[in-house]
């Protein structure tokens, strides 16, 4: 394992384990101040307010402080300042950088140049794998394991990063996959023709409402209008799915609604109150999975 | 046309290497690979030269000049067909066929228009996922995959 998290293809099995057992541990804790001495950055080079928020509450319940930006509109990168200078710099003040860039291929790059730990926090369509963590962490919370588990993944599975990560690690537990997309947005071929290598099943469909009866979990992703070029294309997609309350009467009792938020309208306020909804408590574990990520980059524990 | 004639359009050396079955097009691609421009060595070539394989094809000859196979593997991203002879005294003692390296750096242009790569100055770097029938590279970075119609190659120039 490397000193930095930057992709979820840098995991092996064992490693994704070991991150969720450490945040089961942070979760008995909330607070555990053991990094006053440590100076975290937060680099969002683009606004992502909840990423950005999840990470500075981890880093504050671990005692840290936090220097950085939340817009790279104010810094010197409007001047013209490259990448590598910003981390060249910073690498100076830190003891460790959050990084989220559009550019696909930043943190990674960042990583390079950088002589303290990095954290990719999202970078452009490519990598964000604290959140596919934190999903992994929710599953395992919620279904008390990780393997077999009966997985309907929801949306925009052609440019969600989200769904493809997701799908990646979850292909080392045995999954039974449903993908739920209009044609225009399926799971890519490429996806899918790792999926028969490692021989993992999955079938796919257009319906939601046939795609509840038989799952453990339901992850509904949004349609991001910032990932189509075409405006035609979006307006027709983007109200296709709406999960409601009346549509989970046949769910399985330990069945869990995930979403990586913010949701627009894919999932009815109605089902917000449903003992299957879970997006919220998601979130919530998103602070203890980064907690997990911080210490173990801040310790350079071997995981 | 008979081997003599052939022989005689780009003359013979007594020690270095000969880079025969370049695509034509792909000739001054190879020279600025392998980074030619930049040394002293004698070197000729020829080009637009008939060939039953090729159509058009290219030979360079390089005196006294032997490469790593890491090196001149570089060119096989975009002539894998060229054959490498390895000259001693006027005689071909070697042969060598390319195979293309399981990571390349530089040469390639990343395919995906928002990787970091073709926005800030960084070399790219892939890993060769696949080699036939088709060339697939994966980009370190962005994690996309370049394929041989979309690939484009850095000019050192």
């Amino acid at each position: 394992m490397s000193k930095h998290l930057i992709s979820i293809h840098d995991f092996s099995k064992e490693e994704i384990l070991k991150v969720l057992s450490l945040a089961s541990k942070f979760e008995e804790r909330k607070s555990d101040p053991i990094f006053s001495d440590k100076v975290v950055a937060s680099l969002f080079f683009e606004p992502s307010t909840r990423t950005r928020l999840s990470f500075e509450t981890a880093a504050n319940r671990l005692g840290a402080r936090i220097i950085g930006f939340s817009d790279a509109v104010n810094t010197s990168v409007t001047k013209g300042e490259t990448l590598k200078d910003t981390i060249k710099m910073v690498s100076n003040y830190a003891d460790l950088i959050i990084i989220r860039h559009p550019l696909e291929g930043s943190a990674r790059y960042a990583s390079e140049v950088s002589s303290v730990p990095v954290i990719n926090a999202g970078d452009g369509a490519n990598q964000h794998p604290s959140q596919t963590l934190l999903d992994l962490y929710s599953i395992l919370k919620t279904q008390g394991r990780l393997d077999n588990l009966n997985i309907n993944i929801v949306g925009d599975l052609k440019y969600g990063r989200t769904v493809h990560s997701l799908m990646q690690a979850m292909s080392h537990f045995k999954p039974h996959f449903r993908f739920t997309a209009p044609k225009e947005l399926r799971m890519p071929e490429e996806y899918k023709e790792q999926l028969k290598i490692n021989g993992i099943p999955f079938d796919e469909s257009e319906r939601l409402e046939d795609g509840i009866e038989n799952m453990d979990i339901v992850y509904m992703t949004r349609v991001q209008r910032e990932r189509f070029t075409d405006a035609i294309e979006y307006e027709r997609v983007k109200n296709v799915y709406s999960l409601k309350n009346e549509m989970l009467d046949f769910a399985k009792p330990n069945m869990k609604i995930l979403h990586p938020l913010p949701r627009i309208n894919e999932i009815h306020q109605d089902v917000d109150n449903s003992n299957h909804a879970y997006y919220f408590e998601q979130a919530g574990n998103g602070v203890y999975t980064r907690m997990a990520i911080i210490k173990m980059l801040l310790d350079k524990i071997d995981i | 046309m008979s081997p003599m004639e052939k022989h005689l359009k780009v003359s013979a050396i007594k020690d270095g290497t000969v880079l025969d079955h370049i695509p034509a097009n792909q000739l001054f691609k190879v020279i600025d690979i392998l980074g030619l421009s930049k040394i002293t060595n004698q070197i000729t070539f020829g080009t637009n030269l008939d060939s039953k394989l090729l159509g058009k094809k290219a030979i360079i000859k390089i005196a006294d000049k032997f490469f790593e196979d890491n090196d001149i593997n570089r060119i096989a991203l975009i002539a894998p067909q060229a054959k490498i002879n390895i000259i001693h005294d006027f005689q071909v003692v070697e042969k060598k066929v390319l195979s293309v390296p399981s990571t390349i750096k530089g040469i390639a242009k990343c395919m995906n228009p928002a990787c970091i790569t073709n926005h800030q100055d960084v070399e790219t770097s892939f890993a060769t996922i696949s080699d036939s029938p088709e060339l697939k590279l994966l980009c370190k970075y962005c994690e996309k995959v370049t394929d041989e119609k979309n690939l484009k190659i850095i000019s050192n120039n």
